[in-house]
């Protein structure tokens, strides 16, 4: 057994259960940790397929940044979920073939592409995967970079307004 | 050293599926914006997969999009939940039913 895929194989469990644990848990606060053991997983994949800069983008910005607002949210608001589901035995079949709809007919395509494989990318000598990333944000996509830094700043805007006690 | 494609691929449909399942399933609206927040990730890593099968570094560009996105729809989600909940005091999306009062 190839050692680079027994470690793909390890995180993409550790992903799949953490994620699973995360949407039943019924503590918040204990969802919110069992994401961030999934975000730290997928984090650990980028870089066995080489994207070093995603791997460190997904920890500061997910594994850091977001899921410190989830929790320092959960602190300000926390309260218990009243009952699991609410909809009753029609909204519940309804979203359970919904979702087996949307998983079989993605897995049946992905069954069917061409099944080739995912090389790890070996980054070039001179340059590594961080510089080849920074060249093409900053020339072929410098304007959805700019336009994404616009994005960001009407969010922090639009959730300091949104959060602003009312006069 | 290599990993099948498809695998990649099925492990960010179950991740996907996970999300969906959440966003159906649970009432509590920050961890229906968490399972968005795995949804995001489950494409993210399809772009990254894509990226290391076609070696070329766009997907990952997109990947680094989509963080930002994500970061910038969790913080409004967040302010809009503190909002409802200094309103209403509630955080379960069935009593979330009024656009105004």
């Amino acid at each position: 057994m190839d050692w680079g895929l027994a470690i793909f194989y390890f995180f993409a469990a550790l992903a799949v259960v953490g994620g699973v644990m995360m949407i039943t848990r019924k503590n918040a606060v204990h969802a919110a940790v069992y994401l961030v053991l999934t975000f730290v997983s997928v984090a650990a994949i980028y870089i066995i397929l080489g994207a070093e800069f995603l791997f460190a983008v997904q920890v500061l910005v997910y594994a850091g940044g977001i899921m410190v607002l989830f929790l320092f949210v959960i602190m300000l608001v926390n309260l218990e979920e009243p009952r699991r589901f609410s909809g009753g035995r029609l909204r519940l079949m309804t979203s359970a073939v919904v979702t087996l709809l949307l998983f079989g007919m993605l897995a049946r395509l992905f069954a069917r592409s061409d099944g080739g494989h995912a090389p790890i990318v070996a980054a070039p000598a001179a340059e590594g995967n961080l510089q080849l990333v920074g060249a093409l944000l900053f020339t072929d996509y410098l304007l959805p970079f700019e336009v994404v830094s616009v994005l960001l700043l009407v969010a922090m805007i639009g959730a300091i307004v949104l959060g602003r006690p009312r006069a | 050293m290599a990993i099948p494609q498809s695998h990649l691929l099925i492990l960010s449909l179950v991740l996907l599926t996970i999300g969906v399942v959440g966003v159906l399933v649970r009432r509590n609206v920050i961890i229906i914006l968490m399972s968005i927040e795995l949804i995001l990730n489950a494409a993210n890593l399809n772009f990254v997969a894509y990226s290391g099968h076609w070696q070329n570094l766009t997907g990952q560009i997109w990947g680094v999009f989509n963080i930002t996105i994500a970061a910038a729809e969790v913080a409004v989600g967040l302010a809009i939940v503190i909002a409802l909940f200094r309103n209403r005091e509630t955080v379960n999306v069935d009593e979330m039913n009024l656009m105004k009062w």
